[in-house]
């Protein structure tokens, strides 16, 4: 009873953010000073047809918020018929409009592209999970010891690092033995099959590498505090005393407390992890949403800008949560707030 | 022949900058099948320390510096760590203070009563040990349904009582209580007392209570085993520490106690603090207290021994004489 | 102000944060000195060859030159000033904002605490990076632009930090005499509250210097800094675009450990500070466990007590 609640609320929460992601998105484009869409449809660059295209998708000659004076008119469906809505209606037939520099639908970018991304963090992310556990509960174990000391450091440095040149350090490292841009070396096709994809492979482990092992640092660093603070706790004690061995100690009662905590810490980091993606894949001209999105800000191409803005909000909100949900399965003592 | 033995028993802790600190310094006292003892005394005054040692679960800070815990004639510091394991629990079991983090929150209360039943070989298959746990629970007067529940559904006082129901799953020899009552409240309290008394005769436990409760002792305990600052400044038995009490702590302590028997009686405390153990007083650690020292230089320059002043009764005090 | 003292003490003993404080201390004198210590001045025009592009380190320039014929290191420390300037004053736009709205959250309560808390969490949901770019993308570059969105999203969690810890202190004894005895509103807060508040602020504070220099130098990394100016992100920006192919480490590497060495002394000291002021940090100080024994019913036994034994 207390759970489903609990669960109530942050499906309440994460849809509440959406609507206020899809708002700040639509007047981020709207209001602040040089409103990018007229100045854009007013370009010469855009052909007659594309803009005749975009200003009825935008509705352009409509009010943008609300119409005030089809509302004093007691026009309540004339009065919602504005930008905002006509966005708003876009956007859930899928249509989040046209890049300003290819000519080519947003959502179709999007498409393509995801994918390569959600490899890309998501492996990085897996891998950065599976180290950064490991190596904290090395350091906890070992607490105290020069391999603690040294493991914290290496954590704090990496803190310290910006993604994007630690991306280039290993680029100037591995330079001749790894490829170090792009997905594919220029050439192959998917029709080659099995060599295809080793060498996306190939291409994959610098940018893969890359994120790990900043990721790693932080889960490390949170996995090592978590391990000694539930080793503290009295229920280890008691478990102990029972007569169990140091292992099973261990395993049956630390682990999934310790383990707790990283959940948490992984969804509050997503943002950072989005943030990072979008270094990597520039540094490593890898084709995924964060390079787009790069792209877009280089060529100032603001439907792309806010496609991508939008589909990396969304995850992140997605991903949150369901590590909230996760969350809740696993830690029974959870009650709504 | 005793149960539980221990000898001069000393336990010291090494600090993060190097002090050591006595913490425990020469504790002895013998426990025989089916009686209790109540060990008394101020926080800080070493009780859980000499409790930990007994099992061998103190800190890594912790050492035993010399002494014999003889549990059924064997010295358990001598024996090895798998073979103290086994000795934990069946042999000598304890409830711990505080029971409120002592169980495992993400665990039922069940698994973690199953989890000794199996481990210490009473059971190996899952639906005997549960019903074992169920009825475990019921003796203590926990539905046995509950056990598929969380410890943070349960109340303070129930999780006690689990606490109780799992220490007792492997029938040991010896229950070490650790401050069982503390931080309930007065009914509450009594219903574990009530419980553990009744578990004791039916069980014919040897039980160790630690406490900072005079009336819980007087209730329950045969003897009586008073620390103070890491030493044991009077040990008898029940009856002779409540009428004839030697140590002048012992006597402060009692005074201390308020008397139903005589209603609107002062409250007497003791001043001051007992001594830090990184600054010990030269002579007796009770010396900067003592409302019977009158300067007298023995006190100020040795600890006292504990002598038996008379057939078990034992008193660590240079000014005996004059109490 | 007792409080700062005993935290100054026992912060002046942690080796991580002397190490801090001394590389910051470096940092921040290269800033101050700038125009004496740089053997250039980055923003002169200069007359160039062609061998000048990209030059090499040689006696005249000990960090080489970068794309356009500059010496690299003169940037460099001219570099320093602009990731300090917006370190420290993006972190103490944060640090302002967020106590304004933990204060605020946590003393009223009510609907206007929940509100602001729902925003809160709205804004720390979003992601940081795609926000910062896109608002700087509509709105132009500069450098106090950059330095406004940085503020604009890290306040966040100076704000929790401030909210939760009125809340603990709200219900405390102290405070609640106090205003028994009728104390006003703004008097039980700045005398109660604040200083427990405080420490942690300031710990906050400086973690989100480091994090505002890196939001920085990502955000002139992906060509958004101000074009006016050389920061060092903007440097590693050139460096990235325009000589990947030329492996000029000169040009590539000092920015970077520039950065590296500006945020590492920032983080050390931060952490030293969150150490000292936040109680669940601080491990056991009597005990180093090296195995997994538990602490707890110990730490209870070295601690002087009240002279009274509990009685029922």
């Amino acid at each position: 009873m207390q759970r489903s609640d609990y669960l109530i609320r942050k499906i309440g929460f994460a849809f509440a953010t959406l609507v206020v992601v899809i708002v700040f998105n639509f007047f981020l484009f709207r209001i602040l000073p040089g409103d990018p869409v007229r100045m854009i449809v007013h370009s010469p660059r855009m052909t007659r047809e594309a803009q005749e295209k975009i200003e009825a998708n935008f509705g352009l000659d409509k009010p943008v918020w609300i119409d005030k004076e089809a509302l004093t008119r007691g026009d309540i469906p004339g009065a919602f018929d504005t930008q905002f809505t006509a966005y708003v209606r876009n956007l859930l037939r899928g249509d989040l409009g046209i890049s300003f520099s290819t000519r080519r639908d947003v959502s179709e970018l999007l498409a393509e592209r995801a994918w390569r991304t959600v490899v890309l963090v998501g492996l990085g992310e897996v891998l950065a999970i599976v180290f950064g556990i490991l190596l904290g509960l090395i350091a906890a174990w070992r607490r105290g010891s020069r391999l603690d000391t040294g493991i914290l450091l290496a954590g704090l440095f990496t803190w310290a690092m910006p993604t994007f040149f630690f991306g280039i350090i290993l680029i100037i490292i591995f330079r001749g033995r790894l490829p170090v841009g792009g997905m594919v070396t220029p050439g192959l096709k998917p029709e080659d099959g099995l060599e295809y994809w080793l060498d996306v492979g190939k291409h994959l482990i610098l940018p893969t590498m890359t994120l790990t092992i900043l990721y790693a640092s932080e889960y490390l660093l949170i996995m090592r505090s978590s391990v000694v603070e539930v080793l503290s706790e009295d229920y280890i004690l008691t478990a102990k005393a029972k007569g169990l061995s140091t292992i099973r100690t261990f395993r049956d009662h630390a682990l999934k407390n310790s383990m707790l905590p990283m959940i948490t810490v992984i969804a509050l980091t997503l943002g950072y992890t989005v943030g990072g993606a979008i270094q990597v894949e520039t540094v490593f001209s890898w084709p995924g949403i964060g390079r787009l999105m790069y792209e877009a800000v280089q060529k100032r191409d603001y439907p792309v800008l806010q496609g991508t803005f939008l589909l990396l909000a969304v995850s992140v909100i997605a991903a949150n949560l369901l590590a909230d949900l996760l969350y809740a399965v696993l830690d029974p003592r959870v009650k709504p707030e | 022949m005793a149960v539980l033995d221990v000898r001069n028993l000393s336990v010291d802790y090494l600090t993060d900058d190097g002090v050591v600190l006595h913490a425990v310094e020469d504790v002895s006292f013998s426990l025989e099948q089916g009686c209790s003892l109540g060990l008394v005394g101020e926080s800080g005054c070493g009780k859980t320390t000499v409790m930990l040692s007994i099992l061998r679960l103190l800190p890594e800070a912790g050492r035993i510096v010399s002494g014999q815990v003889l549990f059924e004639g064997q010295d358990l510091l001598q024996i090895s760590e798998g073979d103290m394991r086994a000795v934990r629990w069946p042999g000598i079991a304890m409830v711990f203070q505080g029971a409120m983090n002592a169980l495992n929150p993400v665990r039922t209360v069940e698994s973690q009563i199953m989890e000794v039943l199996q481990l210490h070989g009473l059971f190996d298959n899952k639906n005997g040990a549960r019903q074992r746990a169920g009825d475990l629970l019921e003796m203590v007067g926990i539905r046995a349904e509950r056990g598929a529940e969380y410890p943070h559904q349960f109340s303070g006082g129930m999780r006690q009582r689990a606490m109780i129901a799992m220490a007792l799953a492997c029938v040991p020899r010896v229950l070490i209580a650790d401050e069982p009552t503390t931080a309930l409240d007065v009914m509450i309290q009594a219903q574990i007392i009530e419980l553990l008394e009744r578990l004791q005769s039916e069980l014919d436990l040897a039980l160790v209570l630690v406490t900072h409760d005079l009336g819980v002792v007087a209730e329950m305990c045969d003897d009586v085993l008073v620390m103070y600052s890491g030493t044991v400044a009077e040990h008898a038995c029940s009856d002779t520490i409540f009428n004839n009490p030697r140590h002048p702590y012992t006597q402060r302590l009692l005074q201390a106690f308020p008397d139903i028997a005589q209603p609107g009686s002062q409250l007497a405390s003791i001043p001051g603090f007992p001594p830090p153990l990184d600054d010990l007083p030269p002579g007796c650690r009770f010396q900067p207290r003592c409302h019977v020292f009158e300067g007298e230089p023995y006190c100020l320059e040795q600890h006292p021994q504990a002598v038996e002043i008379e057939p078990d009764h034992v008193v660590s005090c240079h000014l005996v004489g004059k109490a | 102000m007792q409080r700062f003292k005993q935290v100054w003490g026992v912060f002046r003993k942690k080796p991580m944060a002397i190490v801090g404080v001394v590389m910051l201390s470096i940092a921040v004198f290269v800033a101050v000195f700038a125009p004496w210590l740089a053997p250039y001045d980055p923003y002169e025009r200069v007359e160039i060859e062609i061998e000048d592009i990209l030059a090499p380190p040689d006696p005249e320039h000990l960090l080489g030159r970068d794309d356009a014929g500059k010496d690299v290191l003169s940037l460099l420390i001219y570099g320093a000033r602009i990731s300090l300037v917006v370190g420290f004053t993006a972190s103490f736009f944060s640090m302002f904002i967020g106590t304004t709205v933990g204060l605020t959250a946590g003393y009223f309560g009510g609907r206007i605490g929940n509100g602001l808390m729902r925003f809160t969490d709205f804004l720390m949901v979003i992601p940081d990076l795609p926000l910062m770019l896109v608002i700087i993308s509509v709105w132009g570059r500069g450098l106090w632009k950059i330095v406004l969105v940085i503020s604009l999203l890290y306040w966040t969690y100076t704000a929790r930090l401030v909210r939760s810890q009125v809340l603990s202190t709200k219900e405390r004894q102290f405070v609640l005499r106090a205003r028994a005895l009728g104390a006003s509103n703004w008097r039980n807060i700045l005398r109660h509250i604040l200083p427990m508040v405080v420490p942690l602020i300031i710990a906050q504070a400086v973690l989100d210097i480091s994090a505002s220099i890196i939001a920085e130098s990502s955000l002139s990394f992906l060509g958004l800094g101000d074009p006016t100016l050389v920061s060092w992100g903007m440097m590693l920006n050139f460096a990235f675009e325009r000589a990947i192919s030329r492996m000029a480490w000169w040009f590539f590497l000092p920015p970077g450990f520039a950065i590296v060495w500006v945020s590492l002394s920032i983080i050390l000291i931060g952490n030293a500070l969150e150490e000292i002021v936040n109680p669940r940090l601080k491990t056991h100080h009597l005990f180093d466990p090296r195995r997994m024994v538990s602490l707890s019913p110990t730490p209870k036994e070295q601690q002087p007590t009240e002279p009274v034994l509990e009685t029922n």
